[in-house]
């Protein structure tokens, strides 16, 4: 039976488990007042991502976003890149949750294309778009330059992201430009993100443009050091390095 | 299963700004009220505590306080004919998805509307007559005006802690206030938050141009604060994590600091929360609603009857809550007739973009509203002979941004947006980069309109909503002109890169950036039934024990932020069913 056939007749809950595990244990409460059994949910505790093995991606895989990664945010006198700050920890995680799943996108059909301004219309999920991506990345080099990404020259590889980017290069499973607009978005969330999230070693991001971190009261600062150069060693929520 | 919960004097659905003040006032007067909300409930220590709270990822990137499209989204067009589509991600209008609703996650800007915002169409006339209005615009008066509304926006901001400088009291104007502003009976709550260096620059190029700079009113509140309810209330601290973060510090006027405590010890107040209406029961001729019909998070399916149905949802659910439960007639593109989804505006923003030369911005102290402002050319306030527009904008130094990601892409055009030139120049324009926001008018039009959409579906099998919605004319030609006067201030400041954009020079889409989250109208407010979906007391002209209350019932939009004019239309709401439907049930209004 199709989806939208089990709707007809009535309010009936699409109690799936797709809804199921977005929605995690939600039970709707009924608090009185004065009863003082109003209390929130305490979210689970802050961690750190564990870097020393893949959730989502493959050896392969990591591997070859890395070295795209450093191509889009390289190593230079301003700070490490992308890889050796941690990106592709981070994304390897983003993917393997919520945000690689396109858990909070509405997938329900018909899927057709739009106007520009209708936005974007494919259900395709980050995750699948970096594991088709990935795949043709080295297929489309190999067809141009004869050999895989990771072998090009530096500025070959500019000049192919250059080209992904203006949709001068396309690929046949996903599109090419949309791919790279998740790559530029993804290294640079990684790379400014807080570092529990597995990026931005040692708040190399954040030192960067000179931005405190985790800190929330500016009271001090506000008119003390209004226009002028702040030096400050950037705070994480849980990592102090 | 199906249930039945015990008959209540009140339902309010939604308990956001709107429902939650709503309550208060109806449980003070001893109504038994039960309030039925989406989201889930949220508290500052528990949901929002500062060791969690500042944190860009989940915060203004992965939005995750916000309602997502799988629960419910909006199908959207730019003209009728069109087939419309979802939007399928987040997109501009965020949601709240909590017990405080959009109150929770809000930037904070607290404006009262001017008294031309509540009575655009007798002040256009009076000053113009009708050629000033473009092909199709819609414009009525509300039936409240400023004056009706003024003792509602004071005690609103009392509840809020709203910080500010007052303009003028009592007829009299007060130095470093807006001299625009119409008369206030007491000063702010609060005082006004300290400027950043952006909004200095701001205030003394304005002061030189001739223009009369004064700071933003701001849910960030100004000073420690006990407020109309008798909850303490925090000063602010600049950390900046307020539009789209529940604030960690007590200091972000929302529901939930600045109501729930008090009506959450109330033993007439229930909250059922995890729980969507789907539908509002009337009795079988439409005459009068019996109550609601909710389906909570087991998909149990609840039923709350109550003898006054208050719906106090995000602006356009209110549209298509009535249109679900066929109350009122809908509005009909091609006659022009029906009301419910007429009159729906959005807002039209202008920006001037800056790059300054060797400043120390730090953007990173901010507020959702830290902003200086200049009001000489919103609303009314300047002549628009010849100009062939009504409305302006409040033109504004925003600093309400310094989180990294989110500023990554703000780089002068023709900048490497990656590789080591990007690096290089993301390093200048972070300490460089500012902005005027030109925040204007938008006005309805009678291709502008919400209905049912004929394909798509909620996840409970329900039509979504279909905006069709694009900018008139008349937002066009007021958007350049805002944009103009945000390019000379830029210029005046000295900054070294601008670049000038008014929005509606494009097609409207839901996922502009740096476009605005208010929309407006669907079930507006009025004095005529055949142009208004309510009376003045925002009560429903067919069925009399039904109240919609929200931005829904604005039929337009000021150069303003809603909030607060939300808060005040509420609060003067309230005070007709307490003082008038209570002692006799039925229309307010007769014609």
């Amino acid at each position: 039976m199709r989806r939208r056939d089990a709707l007809k007749g009535g309010l009936v809950l699409l109690a799936t488990s797709t809804l199921a595990s977005i929605y995690k244990p939600a039970y709707s409460k009924t608090l009185v007042g004065g009863s003082g059994a109003w209390k929130a949910q305490p979210p689970p505790p802050l961690s750190v991502v564990d870097s020393s093995r893949l959730v989502y991606l493959t050896q392969d895989e990591a591997k070859l976003v890395g070295t795209v990664f450093d191509v889009l945010i390289p190593a230079d006198e301003l700070g490490m890149g992308a890889t050796e700050a941690g990106c592709v920890t981070f994304l390897d995680h983003q993917l393997a949750g919520p945000f690689g799943s396109a858990a909070k996108d509405y997938k329900l059909g018909p899927v057709v294309e739009g106007t520009p301004q209708q936005g974007p219309q494919s259900i395709a999920t980050p995750a699948e778009i970096y594991r088709k991506g990935l795949a043709e990345l080295n297929t489309v080099t190999r067809k141009k330059f004869d050999k895989a990404f990771p072998d090009l020259s530096e500025d070959q590889k500019v000049a192919f992201l250059e080209g992904m980017e203006a949709g001068t290069i396309q690929f046949e499973t996903v599109k090419a430009k949309d791919f790279f607009t998740l790559l530029l978005q993804n290294v640079r969330e990684g790379y400014l993100a807080d570092p529990m999230y597995g990026g931005n070693r040692d708040m190399v991001g954040w030192k960067l443009v000179g931005f405190p971190g985790a800190v929330y009261d500016y009271r001090d600062w506000i008119v003390s050091k209004r226009g002028k150069k702040i030096d400050v060693q950037p705070v994480s929520l849980l990592r102090t390095t | 299963m199906h249930y039945k919960r015990p008959k209540a004097d009140v339902v309010i659905v939604g308990l956001g700004w709107a429902g939650s003040t709503m309550a208060e006032e109806l449980t003070r007067a001893g109504l038994n009220v039960v309030a039925i909300e989406r989201g889930a409930w949220r508290d500052t220590s528990t949901s929002f505590p500062t060791t969690r709270n500042p944190d860009e990822l989940s915060g203004s990137i992965r939005k995750d306080i916000l309602q997502a499209p799988v629960t419910e989204t909006y199908t959207v067009r730019n003209r009728p004919g069109e087939t419309a589509l979802p939007l399928r991600k987040y997109h501009n209008l965020t949601l709240g998805n909590n017990v405080g609703g959009a109150g929770t996650h809000w930037a904070g800007a607290s404006w009262r509307w001017q008294s031309f915002d509540h009575q655009p169409y007798s002040r256009v006339m009076e000053r113009y007559g009708a050629k000033q209005l473009v092909d199709g615009l819609i414009l009525q008066d509300w039936g409240a005006s400023y004056h009706d509304l003024e003792p509602f926006y004071d005690r609103f901001e009392k509840i809020a802690g709203t910080s500010g400088t007052a303009g003028v009291i009592n007829g009299v104007k007060q130095p470093g206030g807006n001299p625009f502003e119409d008369s206030r009976t007491s000063p702010y709550p609060t005082p006004a938050l300290e400027r950043t260096r952006a909004n200095i620059l701001f205030s003394e190029a304005t002061t030189r141009m001739g223009y009369s700079p004064f700071p933003v009113p701001s849910a960030m509140i100004g000073g420690p604060y006990t407020n109309a309810l008798g909850i303490n209330l925090a000063p602010c601290t600049y950390c900046g994590y307020c539009q789209l973060y529940g604030c960690g510090n007590w200091s972000k006027s929302s529901p939930n600091i600045c109501i729930l405590p008090v009506l959450m010890q109330r033993p007439n107040f229930t909250v059922v929360t995890e729980s969507e209406v789907v539908r509002i029961n009337t009795t079988a001729d439409k005459k009068m609603a019996t109550g609601v019909t909710f389906v909570d998070s087991d998909g149990n399916i609840g039923e709350q009857p109550a003898d006054i149905v208050i719906t106090a949802t995000f602006t356009l659910d209110n549209t298509r809550l009535l249109l679900l439960s066929g109350i009122s007639t809908p509005y009909d593109v091609n006659t022009g007739q029906g009301v419910v989804g007429r009159a729906f505006t959005f807002q039209t923003l202008s920006w001037a973009f800056m790059f300054f030369e060797n400043e120390y911005l730090n953007p990173f102290m901010n507020t959702g509203a830290l902003a200086t402002q200049i009001d000489d050319f919103n609303g009314d306030n300047f002549d628009h002979t010849g100009l062939g527009f009504i409305g302006g904008a409040g033109i504004q130094s925003l600093c309400n941004q310094g989180l990294p990601i989110g500023m990554s892409g703000l780089v002068p055009e023709g900048s490497p947006r990656w590789g080591k030139g990007w690096k290089k120049a993301f390093q200048k324009s972070y300490q460089n980069y500012a902005q005027i926001q030109g925040q204007g008018t938008n006005f309805a039009h009678r291709e502008q309109f919400m209905d049912l959409d004929p394909t798509y579906k909620d996840r409970f099998g329900q039509p979504l909503l279909r905006i069709t919605y694009d900018y008139n004319e008349n937002d066009r030609r007021s958007g350049r002109f805002i944009r103009d006067k945000c390019v000379e201030i830029a210029k005046e400041m000295g900054a070294r890169e601008i670049k000038g954009v008014s929005l509606a020079d494009d097609p409207y889409s839901g996922y502009t950036p740096w476009d605005s989250s208010h929309v407006q109208g669907g079930v507006v407010m009025g004095e005529d039934p055949r142009t208004s979906v309510q009376n003045r007391y925002q009560q429903n002209w067919d069925v009399p024990n039904l109240f919609v209350i929200g931005a829904s019932s604005f039929p337009n939009n000021a150069g303003y932020n809603p909030t607060v004019a939300v808060g005040a239309t509420t609060l003067w709401t309230a005070k007709a069913i307490k003082d008038l439907y209570l002692k006799n049930p039925g229309p307010l209004v007769r014609l």
